[in-house]
């Protein structure tokens, strides 16, 4: 990999705007995902975190340029962007409930040779289970098999939609190790509540607040800028050990409605 | 729920969608189930003033009115359109089913471009209408007005029955569910129980406790001037419900109803309450449509009928009164006239690959409502407003140039949703 | 007794044509969200094409019947392809706008049927042991009702082998539980599209050479009478379940023959009847999504 290669962000994103039923939920957003590791998408709830994810691969309208890798992807139906190497973990995990779990990972095989080893590895509870249906699964599980689909193919870039909402502290730790693993060779644009999961995570992070960027750098600069985060996120920030207030952390920022912030000083950091 | 057109705030974005009579082009069209989203932020929120092209609209509106009670003295023709001069029976005969139709279109659009229900059961209430008043006519010795209030009465109960019971689901199995309950009135009024209501053959008017004015073919022109009268009573009811506190409700829950619900406001009930008056009016129009056929067929309440209501509605433009108007009036003509010309020689002497399509008005009104769907978004007043709207957007270049891809419809879009968030914010 | 099996035996046979109309119904509105008022015209098109069969080899025998099943289904399956394919494809998620153009298109089909083969009803002959009858349990069953029981039961196992077993299959049910998922995963969906829409038609047209036998007589009105009771049938087994669209059909059919029988003629009205009940108790209907 060459020097150029690592410093080209593998997604880049151009005044994006999303409507969902005439309500604009995404305002003008710009920002890059570098080549490698992990970037958190920050913002109080409904902000348009959600909203930015499916925009980028048109399963919700929008206007704007994504480039993929280099390559404008914004005029492709959803499936071709997807098959150009995205991988879609969505919030909620939408893991098909009707279907067996092996049917939910067959369904997902796109490329020539799937990786079923690696997923058998990662997650050796799912191969168990390959004939249950996905519905009875607990949370947790599904949330494996939302992920397994995502890591079955070879991706250029991970779109991960809350990955540990609603999910016991045990089972967090085991998604966020799992996520640490598949960081190591493919980039993940994470949406996280879990302060504390990003922290322990993500490299970069990239702020929204009513529909647009208000800030973009570090996530660790960001997290520790305890004024920053309170204004932002509506949450101060705590340090790493602190493992008991993530819950608390979590009912605070969803506390907060999602008030259109036109805050622009954030802006300016932005820029 | 109250219907107060008084309401502060209701009323002022209200105007903004209201159309004038006679200014055709000005109907709103915001093709509801296309929804374009307003960008908000841009488009100054608008102020109602009467611009000098609302007032020549009215005054207009106001013309046209009088040239059409007048029309049953002049002698005009319109070869193609009509089928004699316009004192003529089987003209004004012509004209008054077109209003009559153009009325009823009015009344689906209520349910459709002002609730968003689209319901396959409207025939039932125009068909109530019908059979209601021919039944009681014939089999009571009533005058006419009691009769029809004693029609009203069913209609009413009719109306809140069904109702209630297909509102509880929405979209695409609302529509099923309607279709269901007309078929069974369309079953039942086939089935002829008791001799009731005619069967096949359909009921024809009894005429004994009838006024003299309505009764004969001399005195079409009275029922003309009835199909007109009903016409613009229609319209400015339906413009008063839509401009109301209910229409905004509705509207609003169009747009997004679970928005209105968690404000604790009730969709169910308004748009049970638009279902019911939409409803009414129709069977009134059924009964004046009674009148004017001087009898009941089973047409009247069949699902083609409401599939024709929606078929106008559509190709004058979803969203917009007189779009409603137009397709009804529209439609009516040309269905007349493609019956003409499918017995006419012209068509007979074409060989059997152009003369069997074109010897069947429907499937010609089919493939045009295809099209129409297809190429013409908006219908005809949403395409005409596109049209006048590009020529004045050449003419006046520099002016507040609006967002990319925005049409006549995102702007009364606008104006809808903002009347709608209005409601949203006020009972917040 | 006699009575009995017989009302039950010609509600089952009925039931047979309302399931294979329900079926490609349910399955459309569950994957796509469309409701597809040419789903009669499909219907109507299959029986015609199955008569057209008859007529001009001037045969009624097995042979030339398993013939006009082949190519009435045929027919539905080009028709309902041709709509997906050039109709309903453009109008992409919109679905108000994908109903009005099955709308014109039946409008448009069903006068155009007029056109060609006249309005009245034209009758059919088909081999002459449907004519026949069979007894059971002292009821003297027509054996056309057993043909249409065993075509659809036939139907009904095909299609869920194929939703079961083949990957297309899996793609439908995924779909109808979560289209945009579907695509989500990198799957062109509008594949599947176009295959329920011809599966869908291809059921309907086999329906219509069935009713036409049936009823005895094809005529343009036939898809749209049958339409009616499929769309009750489809809401309420559960929109988007053939399981569930299989029982209601049944329900639905021996229902309406038994109330037609014993409550005087009312059998439509029950139908109607219990289409409300069910929607005040169960409005997903009963085997649908409960979302």
């Amino acid at each position: 990999m060459t020097a150029a290669a690592e410093t080209r962000p593998i997604l880049r994103i151009e005044g994006l705007s999303a409507h969902i039923a005439g309500q604009q939920v995404v305002e003008d957003v710009s920002f890059t995902v570098p080549a490698t590791g992990i970037t958190a998408l920050l913002g109080r709830n409904g902000v348009g975190k959600t909203s930015t994810i499916k925009a980028i691969i048109g399963l919700i309208d929008r206007t704007g340029a994504v480039e993929l890798d280099g390559v404008r992807i914004e005029k492709e139906p959803t499936f071709k962007i997807i098959r150009s190497g995205v991988g879609y973990v969505p919030e909620d995990r939408e893991v098909f409930s009707k279907l067996t779990v092996a049917e939910n990972l067959r369904l997902a095989e796109r490329d020539d040779a799937p990786r079923r080893q690696l997923v058998e590895d990662l997650f050796p509870d799912l191969l168990a289970r390959s004939a249950q249906m996905a519905g009875t699964l607990s949370g947790g599980q599904q949330q494996m098999v939302s992920l397994a689909r995502a890591l079955l193919n070879t991706n250029k870039i991970l779109l991960v939609d809350e990955p540990t909402k609603g999910l016991a502290p045990k089972i967090v730790a085991e998604v966020a190790e799992t996520l640490a693993e598949a960081a190591k060779t493919v980039p993940i644009l994470l949406v996280e509540q879990n302060l504390h999961v990003v922290r322990q995570l993500a490299e970069g992070s990239v702020v929204l607040s009513g529909g647009r960027v208000v800030h973009t750098g570090s996530a660790l600069g960001f997290l520790d800028d305890a004024e920053l985060t309170q204004r932002l996120l509506g949450v101060a920030a705590e340090g790493p050990a602190r493992e008991n207030s993530q819950d608390n952390a979590r009912e605070n920022t969803g506390k907060t409605p999602a008030t259109t912030e036109a805050a622009p000083a954030g802006k300016g950091a932005a820029l | 729920m109250t219907t107060d057109t008084d309401a502060a705030g209701t009323n002022s974005t209200g105007a903004n969608s209201q159309d004038i009579p006679g200014a055709g082009a000005s109907g709103t069209a915001d093709g509801a189930p296309r929804r374009t989203a307003p960008d908000q932020r841009s488009t100054p929120s608008g102020k109602p003033r009467p611009t000098r092209r609302t007032i020549v609209g009215a005054a207009a509106g106001l013309a046209g009115i009088v040239l059409l009670v007048l029309l049953p003295l002049l002698n005009l023709s319109l070869p193609g359109v009509l089928p004699g001069p316009t004192y003529t029976p089987g003209s004004l005969q012509l004209l008054a089913m077109c209003m009559l139709m153009a009325a009823a279109a009015l009344t689906y659009h209520l349910l459709l471009g002002v609730a968003g229900l689209l319901s396959f059961g409207h025939a039932l209430y125009f068909g109530a209408g019908v059979y209601g008043l021919a039944i009681i006519l014939q089999n009571l010795d009533i005058p006419l007005l009691p009769a029809m209030g004693l029609t009203l009465l069913v209609v009413i109960v009719l109306a809140h029955v069904v109702g209630s019971i297909s509102l509880r689901v929405s979209g695409i199995p609302f529509a099923m569910v309607t279709l269901a309950f007309a078929q069974a009135g369309s079953v039942i009024v086939g089935r002829n129980p008791d001799g009731t209501t005619g069967g096949d053959e359909g009921l024809s008017l009894r005429t004994e406790n009838l006024p003299d004015f309505l009764v004969g073919v001399v005195n079409t022109r009275n029922l003309y001037w009835l199909a007109l009268a009903v016409l613009v009573a229609v319209f400015i009811v339906v413009t008063w419900v839509q401009s109301s506190r209910a229409g905004h409700v509705a509207a609003a829950v169009r747009e997004n109803e679970l928005r209105v619900r968690v404000l604790g406001l009730q969709p169910y009930l308004v748009k049970l309450l638009i279902f019911v008056v939409s409803a009414v009016l129709v069977s009134i129009i059924g009964m004046v449509f009674l009148l004017l056929q001087s009898g009941a067929v089973p047409r009247a309440i069949s699902a083609d009928l409401t599939i024709t209501l929606l078929v106008m509605v559509v190709l004058g433009g979803v969203g917009s009164r007189w779009g409603a108007v137009i397709g009804g009036v529209f439609y009516t003509i040309l269905d007349q006239r493609l019956t003409t010309l499918a017995n006419s020689d012209a068509i007979d002497a074409l060989p059997d690959i152009l003369r069997i399509p074109l010897s069947e008005p429907l499937f010609i009104l089919g493939t045009l409502f295809i099209l129409v769907v297809l190429f013409l978004p908006g219908g005809l007043t949403g395409t005409a407003q596109r049209l006048a709207r590009r020529r004045n957007r050449l003419r006046g270049a520099g002016e507040a140039r609006t967002g990319e891809g925005s049409t006549a419809h995102d702007r009364t879009g606008h104006d809808r949703t903002e009347a709608s968030r209005e409601i949203l914010e006020e009972s917040a | 007794m006699s009575t009995v099996v017989l009302l039950l035996f010609t509600g089952l046979g009925l039931g047979a044509l309302y399931f294979l109309v329900a079926a490609g119904l349910s399955l459309i509105y569950g994957l796509m969200g469309v409701l597809n008022f040419a789903h009669g015209a499909f219907l109507t098109l299959g029986a015609f094409a199955g008569w057209e069969v008859a007529r001009r080899t001037g045969s009624d025998d097995w042979g030339i019947f398993l013939l006009s099943l082949l190519v009435g289904a045929a027919a539905g399956a080009a028709f309902a392809a041709f709509t997906e394919f050039v109709l309903i494809r453009r109008l992409y998620q919109r679905h108000i706008e994908q109903l009005l153009i099955t709308l014109g298109l039946s409008l448009a089909a069903v006068a155009l049927f007029d056109g060609i083969w006249g309005t009245d009803p034209v009758f059919i002959q088909g081999p002459a042991w449907f004519k026949d009858t069979t007894e059971i349990l002292g009821a003297r069953v027509p054996n056309d009702r057993f043909v249409c029981i065993i075509a659809a039961v036939l139907v009904l196992l095909a299609m869920v082998f194929f939703l079961k077993n083949t990957r297309y299959g899996m793609i439908i049910r995924a779909g109808v539980e979560n289209r945009s998922m579907v695509t989500a995963l990198g799957i062109d969906v509008r594949k599947a599209f176009t295959l329920v829409f011809t599966i869908g038609g291809a059921a309907a047209g086999l329906g219509g050479v069935l009713a036409s036998h049936y009823f005895g007589y094809v005529s343009p009105m036939l898809g749209g009478s049958l339409l009616i009771f499929a769309f009750i049938v489809t809401v309420i087994g559960g929109l988007g379940s053939l399981t569930g669209a299989a029982i209601a059909a049944v329900a639905v059919a021996v229902l309406q023959q038994f109330a037609n029988f014993y409550l005087g003629g009312t059998g439509d009205f029950v139908v109607v009847l219990a289409l409300a009940l069910v929607l005040l108790f169960r409005p997903s209907g009963l085997l649908g999504r409960t979302s």
